[in-house]
């Protein structure tokens, strides 16, 4: 198998506390339909079992699923949690429920993409490829 | 020393998951690691389990795992969790993390990592041996492989694991159909799990049956049939001592280094296969090839014979046999 055959991995994670998970399920599914390898890891996790996660599964993206409100708490200790292990080149999506005044703000953390619900699942496939496969345009400055 | 390997050795978790990785795939830059990582494997007690899917695998896997995080402090362990990828698209969803509990998923001294199948039948992944003897030049001991939940074809994880615990639920399948003589002939420790449903007795008595009716085996070892409720932790103290048992049994009666050799010969003999194939490809005419592949497609040759021809390097392609009717174009 060549470099740019092999599969792409991506952690798809729900921090806090929601109890949701149907659009986190049908994201992984959608991205398991487009050939990645979706690594899922269930409900209430903490930024540190998310960064532990994405380390040990060594995935190209992280994708966060935050319903609750809390994500401009969580998503910053996520990028943290993410950095102190080296991985703040990790690119990083967030889908959920956000409000339209806190997009920018998440992308000027460092979040490659923002996805409000009904996203269309095959946009978020073609962000998670351009970026992976290294023709993307992030929105966010780097970290 | 490779600098990938020498940052394994000394406990980085990133280069370890890169390692990995390219172990996975199969990548050129991961090849000096994997060299220089290869010495200091062979010494992890490798665990298999297997069984039909639903039967809470992931659920003992992690259960074992804090076990062996509180009774065995000193040792890390790491876990292989082979999930199967999908034969249409190649994707795959790995779900096997969700039943790690919030501590065992910050442990430092456990180490999980998610496999898809790409394409292996049998259970287990094309790299899992070697992604297995990564980890185990790393450092961890024991390394538990779970397999796809299949449950019938697990013979690459007899070869792969010292210890093979096949894990069985009460009313799954009646029974007996869920378990086939298969993976009972394979099973170490065979374990009933949920045993807090009905049931789950008469399961333990019918496998208990089966493997009085089995085989006798050659190796003094008897199979336990223990029961678990993962969820709770109930039985798992048990499963842990079966498997240290076992470890205990291999190395005393020398069957631990006749499974060393065997694996290892296994191997050899599957890096041959690879290598020539690899380079008789590579002297092999394309158009000759392509004859030969054509003519074994219009049936004039069976495999073997387009094998012998093109191993022989037969100058010319025999005349086809004559057929009954004319029908051919």
């Amino acid at each position: 198998m060549t470099a740019t055959s092999r599969p792409i991995r991506v952690l798809i994670a729900k921090p806090g506390l929601d109890g949701h998970d149907r659009g986190a399920k049908i994201v992984a599914r959608a991205l398991r339909d487009a050939g990645m390898e979706v690594i899922y890891t269930g409900l209430r996790q903490t930024p540190e079992m998310i960064a532990e996660a994405a380390l040990q599964e060594d995935v190209d993206v992280v994708g966060l699923s935050i319903l609750s409100g809390a994500h401009m708490t969580l998503v910053p200790q996520v990028l943290e949690a993410l950095r102190a292990r080296g991985l703040g080149d990790v690119p990083v999506i967030v889908g959920g429920i956000i409000p339209p005044q806190d997009v920018p703000k998440l992308l000027a953390l460092g979040v490659y993409k923002v996805y409000g619900p009904g996203a269309p699942t095959r946009q978020i496939v073609a962000d998670i490829e351009a970026v992976v496969r290294g023709s993307a345009q992030p929105e966010g400055s780097p970290a | 020393m490779n600098d990938w390997a020498a940052q394994v050795l000394q406990g980085d978790r990133r280069a370890l998951a890169r390692v990995l990785t390219w172990v996975e795939n199969a990548a050129a830059e991961g090849r000096a690691a994997w060299q220089a990582l290869f010495p200091h494997a062979g010494r992890a007690h490798i665990v298999g389990v297997t069984g039909p899917p639903g039967a809470g695998k992931s659920t003992l896997v992690a259960a074992l795992v804090q076990h062996w995080r509180q009774h065995h402090p000193q040792q890390r362990v790491a876990v292989l969790a082979v999930d199967p990828s999908s034969p249409y698209t190649g994707g795959a969803l790995l779900g096997d993390r969700v039943r790690l509990t919030p501590r065992l998923a910050q442990d430092p001294a456990v180490f999980f990592r998610s496999m898809a199948s790409r394409g292996a039948v049998g259970g287990l992944a094309q790299a899992t041996e070697q992604a297995v003897q990564v980890l185990d030049a790393a450092g961890y001991n024991p390394i538990f492989v779970e397999t796809v939940g299949a449950g019938q074809a697990e013979v690459d994880i007899m070869r792969l694991a010292h210890t093979v615990l096949v894990v069985q639920a009460p009313g799954l399948g009646d029974d007996i159909q869920a378990i086939k003589a298969g993976m009972l002939e394979i099973a170490h420790i065979l374990v009933v799990n949920k045993a807090d449903r009905p049931d789950a007795q008469r399961t333990r008595r019918i496998l208990e049956e089966m493997l009085r009716l089995g085989p006798r085996r050659a190796a003094a070892w008897q199979p336990p049939v223990l029961l678990t409720v993962a969820t709770t932790g109930q039985g798992v103290p048990q499963v842990a001592q079966a498997i240290v048992a076992h470890r205990q049994h291999l190395q005393r009666s020398g069957a631990w280094q006749q499974h060393e050799a065997r694996r290892l010969q296994a191997a050899l003999e599957r890096a041959l296969r690879d290598a020539l194939w690899r380079r008789w490809r590579a002297r092999v005419e394309p158009g000759r090839y392509d004859a030969v592949l054509q003519a074994l497609a219009r049936r004039e040759l069976t495999p073997d014979q387009a094998a012998a021809q093109l191993l022989d390097d037969a100058p010319t392609l025999p005349t086809p046999p004559p057929r009954g009717d004319a029908g051919s174009p």
